[in-house]
C-alpha cells in the first residue's frame, strides 16, 4: 500500500513532480558545478601564477658574489663555481616533478660585438632532455610565457641566437642578420629579435652549448631557473628540515612547499643551493590564498541559494498537498504513516533529481574549466554521495515545515480547502 | 467631478485595505515569499559588488610584486637631478617611486661589491617580500644581503667599503633575504650613499597602482615628463597580473551568474506558488463582480511591493555581506556601490510581476465556480 500511494503520486502527479524535480536537479548541478571548481581553483590559478616566472633558483653552492649591476654582469668568468648541466634531467627524477612547470639553465659570458661590450646569455629554449625512459621538453619558453620574439626561437642545438629589442636598435640588426663575436671564428645568425621588458633586451640569447664554447667550458651552467607550481606557505612549511622528526619529515617533504622543493632541488642536483625567489615565491602565496577564500565564500552562497531554492520548491509542493493529507488523516493515517509516505517520496525525488544534477553540474564544471582555463576540472566520485545526502537534507527540511503543518491542521479545515 | 471622487475614496481604501489584509492573514506564506525575495536580491546585490570590487582589490595584492613600470637612465648616465620630483607629482597618491643608485665598491681586502643607496622607507612598502632581519635606524648603519654579509661583515662586525679612494665604515644592521640578485649587494640610504660617492640615482622603480589601463596612460606621460631617459614598463609583473586577473574574472562571472540564475528561479517558483495558492480569493472577487482589470491591478501592486520591500532588504543585507567577505579575505572592506540598487530593484520587480502574471493567465480563463469547487 505504502509503495502504491508513492508510485501512484508519482504517476498522477506528473507536473508537479517535475517541477520540483526541476528544482532540485538546478540546485544541485549549481553546488556540483560551484564545488568541483573551487576546489580545483587553488591549482588552476597556481599554474596560472607560473605566468610570473621561475620561483626557485639554483646555484653552486660554493659561488662568489654575483656582480650584476641592472642585468649587467660585471663578474669575471674564472670567477665562481659552476653547476653541471649532465645533473639537470635529475629534476625529472624528483618527487614533486609533476610540479616542475620547467626549469630553464643560464650561463651569461661577457662578449664583444662591433666594439661593443655586451652580455650573452646562455640557456635552453625548448630543450629535449631525456631522464629514464622519459623524454620532455623544457627551456625558458615553458617558464617566461611574456617572452616575445619577432622572428623564430633559435634550435637549442644550433649556432643561431636572439637578440634583445634594444641591443638590436643599437647595432642596427633584424631577423636574418649575422653578427660577429669577437674571438668567434664562426658568425651567428640572429634568429629572431627578443623583447621582455627586462634586462635580455640589452643581451645576446644563445643556446647554452654556444655560450659553453665561447667560455671554453663544456657542460657550464651558472644559475638555474625553476619555476614550480607550490602550495602557500604556512608556519609549517617555514620549520627547518633538520629538526624534523620521522613522520613530521615525510609531511613536509611530502608537501608541495616551496622550501620542501627547494630542499629535493638541492638532493637532486649535487653541490649546490636552491632558494626561493622571494618576488615571485612569497607574492603567488597571498594572491592565491586570496582567490582562494574569495572562491569558497561564494561557493557558500551559492550553496545557500541552491538549498533555497529546492526547500523553497518543495514547500511550495508540500503545501499544495494539503488536501491530499487531510484526506489520509479522515481515513485514519497517522501522522507518522503520513509523513513517511511524504518523506519517501521526497527521498525519491531528491536521489533522481540529484543524480541528474550531479550529472550536469560535472559538465557544466568542464566547460567552464575548457572555457577559462583550458584544461579539465575535476570532478571527484567522492562528490557524490556528499552532494546527494546534501539534496536528501535539504529537500527534507524543505518539506518538513510544510508536513509538520498539514498533519497538524485539522482535517476538516482542509478539505474544504481553508489553509 | 465630486461624485466621482467620492466614490473614487472608498474605492481606494477598500483596495489598500484587501492588500494590507491579504499580507497579514496569510503572514505565513507572505513571510516565505518575501523571505526568497530577500535572500535573493541579497546574494545578487553581494556578487555584483563583490564583482565590480575584488578586481580593484585584486590590483592591490599585485601591487605586492613591486615595481611594474622602471625608469632608466640612458646609457649608465644619471638620472637628471629632479627626475624623482617629477615622477612624483605625476604619480601623486596613484604609487610610489623609489630611486635607486648603484656602485662596484671594494672591501678592505679588495674584493669587489657592488652597493646601492636608495630611499629604505619606501623600498620597505615597494618591495614587500624582502625578508629583512632589521632595518637600519642610524647614520652608518647598512643592510646586508645574505650572501654579501658572508663577505663583508662575517662576525657581524664594522667594515670598510671604498669607492674611488674614499672610504667609510659601516655598522651591519640586518641581513636582506630575497633570492635573487639583492642578496649579493649592500644597501645605503640614498643620502649616506651620495655622501661618500657623490653617484647620483641611476634608476627609478616604481610601483603605480590601477588597471592596466591607467598605467598603461601614465607611461607616456613619464615618457614625455623625462625626455632623456627610458620608461619601461615589467612586462613580467604587468602581463602576470592581466593573465591571472582576466582568470578569476571570468570565473566570478560564471559563477556570479550562475548564483543569480538560482535565486531568480527560487523566487520565482515561490511567488508562483504563492500566487497559485490564493486561485481562491481570485474566484470570489471575480465571482462577486470584481473586473478583469481590477483583480490584474490587486495581483500586479501585490507583487510589485512584495518584489520592491525585498528587493530594498535584500540590498541592504547582500551589502553587508560584500563588506563582510571583504573584511574577511582582504582585510579591507568592500566600498558599497549604490549604482546597483536600481538594477536590483527593477529586476526584483521585474521578477516578482512575471511570478504573479503567468499563474493569473492561466487562471484567466478557468470559471470562477470551478476553483470554488475545489478542483
Amino acid at each position: 500500500m505504502f509503495l502504491r500511494l508513492v508510485y501512484e503520486s508519482f504517476r498522477r502527479q506528473k507536473r508537479r513532480k517535475l517541477l520540483a524535480g526541476a528544482a532540485i536537479t538546478l540546485g544541485v548541478g549549481v553546488a556540483t558545478s560551484m564545488i568541483a571548481v573551487a576546489t580545483d581553483i587553488g591549482d588552476k590559478v597556481g599554474r596560472e601564477l607560473r605566468a610570473f616566472g621561475a620561483n626557485l633558483v639554483v646555484t653552486p653552492q660554493q659561488d662568489t658574489l654575483d656582480l650584476q649591476i641592472a642585468g649587467v654582469d660585471l663578474k669575471p668568468p674564472s670567477d665562481g663555481a659552476y653547476l653541471d648541466e649532465a645533473d639537470l634531467p635529475k629534476i625529472h627524477g624528483m618527487f614533486w616533478h609533476n610540479n616542475i612547470v620547467g626549469f630553464a639553465p643560464v650561463l651569461p659570458v661577457a662578449v664583444n660585438v662591433g666594439g661593443k661590450s655586451v652580455t650573452l646569455l646562455g640557456t635552453y629554449f625548448s630543450k629535449q632532455l631525456t631522464f629514464g625512459k622519459d623524454e620532455f621538453r623544457t627551456g625558458a619558453r615553458s617558464i617566461y610565457p611574456w617572452w616575445k620574439v619577432g622572428g623564430a626561437w633559435p634550435q637549442d642545438d644550433s649556432q643561431d641566437v636572439l637578440v634583445g629589442e634594444r641591443l638590436a636598435g643599437t647595432l642596427g640588426l633584424k631577423a636574418g642578420d649575422e653578427i660577429e663575436i669577437a674571438g668567434q671564428s664562426q658568425s651567428h645568425r640572429v634568429a629572431g629579435v627578443l623583447s621582455t621588458g627586462g634586462a635580455e633586451d640589452d643581451q645576446i640569447v644563445a643556446p647554452l652549448a654556444v655560450a659553453q664554447a665561447i667560455l671554453g667550458r663544456p657542460g657550464a651552467v651558472r644559475r638555474l631557473y625553476v619555476s614550480a607550481v607550490t602550495k602557500p606557505e604556512d608556519a609549517f612549511a617555514r620549520r627547518d628540515p633538520k629538526t624534523l622528526r620521522g613522520p613530521e619529515f615525510d609531511r613536509w617533504y611530502c608537501s608541495p612547499y616551496v622550501e620542501s622543493i627547494a630542499y629535493q632541488l638541492q638532493e637532486a642536483i649535487p653541490h649546490s643551493h636552491a632558494e626561493q625567489i622571494r618576488q615571485v615565491a612569497q607574492n603567488e602565496g597571498t594572491v592565491l590564498a586570496r582567490i582562494k577564500g574569495l572562491m569558497l565564500l561564494i561557493t557558500l552562497a551559492a550553496l545557500l541559494a541552491a538549498a533555497l531554492a529546492v526547500s523553497a520548491a518543495m514547500a511550495t509542493a508540500m503545501f499544495e498537498r494539503r488536501t491530499e493529507i487531510g484526506l489520509m488523516r479522515t481515513l485514519g493515517a497517522g501522522s507518522i504513516a503520513v509523513a513517511a509516505i511524504f518523506f519517501a517520496e521526497a527521498l525519491l525525488l531528491a536521489v533522481l533529481g540529484g543524480s541528474v544534477g550531479f550529472a550536469g553540474g560535472a559538465m557544466l564544471a568542464r566547460v567552464i574549466g575548457r572555457s577559462i582555463f583550458d584544461s579539465r576540472v575535476a570532478v571527484s566520485a567522492v562528490l557524490f554521495p556528499i552532494v546527494i545526502a546534501m539534496a536528501v537534507l535539504v529537500t527534507f527540511a524543505g518539506s518538513a515545515l510544510a508536513i509538520r503543518r498539514a498533519v497538524k491542521f485539522d482535517p476538516v479545515y482542509a478539505l474544504r480547502g481553508e489553509g | 467631478m465630486s461624485s466621482r471622487t467620492e466614490r473614487a475614496k472608498p474605492r481606494r481604501s477598500m483596495f489598500v485595505r484587501m492588500l494590507v489584509r491579504a499580507a497579514v492573514l496569510r503572514r505565513g506564506r507572505a513571510a516565505a515569499a518575501l523571505l526568497a525575495m530577500v535572500v535573493a536580491a541579497a546574494v545578487t546585490t553581494a556578487m555584483l559588488n563583490l564583482y565590480v570590487d575584488v578586481q580593484a582589490k585584486l590590483h592591490t595584492e599585485f601591487r605586492n610584486y613591486g615595481a611594474n613600470v622602471v625608469v632608466v637612465a640612458k646609457d649608465g648616465q644619471s638620472l637628471p637631478g629632479d627626475a624623482l620630483n617629477k615622477i612624483d607629482s605625476l604619480l601623486g597618491e596613484r604609487g610610489i617611486a623609489v630611486p635607486f643608485a648603484y656602485v662596484v665598491a671594494r672591501t678592505s681586502d679588495g674584493q669587489p661589491v657592488i652597493v646601492s643607496g636608495t630611499d629604505l622607507d619606501k623600498v620597505r612598502k615597494l618591495n614587500r617580500w624582502w625578508s629583512v632581519s632589521a632595518w637600519p635606524s642610524q647614520e652608518q648603519d647598512a643592510l646586508l644581503g645574505t650572501r654579501a654579509a658572508l663577505l663583508v661583515a662575517p662576525q657581524g662586525q664594522a667594515f670598510d667599503l671604498s669607492f674611488q679612494g674614499r672610504t667609510v665604515r659601516l655598522n651591519p644592521a640586518g641581513t636582506l633575504r630575497t633570492g635573487s640578485a639583492e642578496d649579493s649587494r649592500v644597501y645605503l640610504s640614498l643620502r649616506q650613499f651620495e655622501d661618500w660617492t657623490g653617484v647620483p640615482p641611476s634608476t627609478v622603480e616604481i610601483a603605480a597602482s590601477g588597471t592596466p589601463e591607467e598605467i598603461g596612460a601614465t607611461l607616456p606621460e613619464l615618457a614625455l615628463a623625462l625626455p632623456d631617459t627610458d620608461v619601461r614598463p615589467v612586462r613580467q609583473v604587468m602581463e602576470g597580473e592581466a593573465r591571472v586577473l582576466g582568470k578569476t574574472r571570468s570565473t566570478l562571472l560564471v559563477c556570479a551568474m550562475l548564483i543569480i540564475l538560482t535565486a531568480a528561479l527560487c523566487v520565482l517558483s515561490t511567488l508562483m506558488g504563492w500566487v497559485f495558492d490564493r486561485r481562491r480569493d481570485f474566484a470570489i472577487m471575480k465571482a462577486l463582480g470584481a473586473s478583469e482589470r481590477l483583480i490584474a491591478g490587486f495581483f500586479v501592486t501585490e507583487a510589485a511591493v512584495l518584489g520592491a520591500v525585498g528587493a530594498a532588504v535584500g540590498f541592504v543585507v547582500g551589502v553587508s555581506i560584500a563588506v563582510w567577505i571583504g573584511r574577511v579575505n582582504f582585510h579591507a572592506p568592500v566600498v558599497p556601490r549604490f549604482a546597483v540598487l536600481p538594477e536590483i530593484l527593477f529586476g526584483g520587480i521585474a521578477v516578482a510581476l512575471i511570478a504573479a502574471i503567468v499563474p493569473m493567465f492561466l487562471l484567466r480563463r478557468v470559471q470562477p465556480a470551478t476553483i470554488l469547487s475545489g478542483e
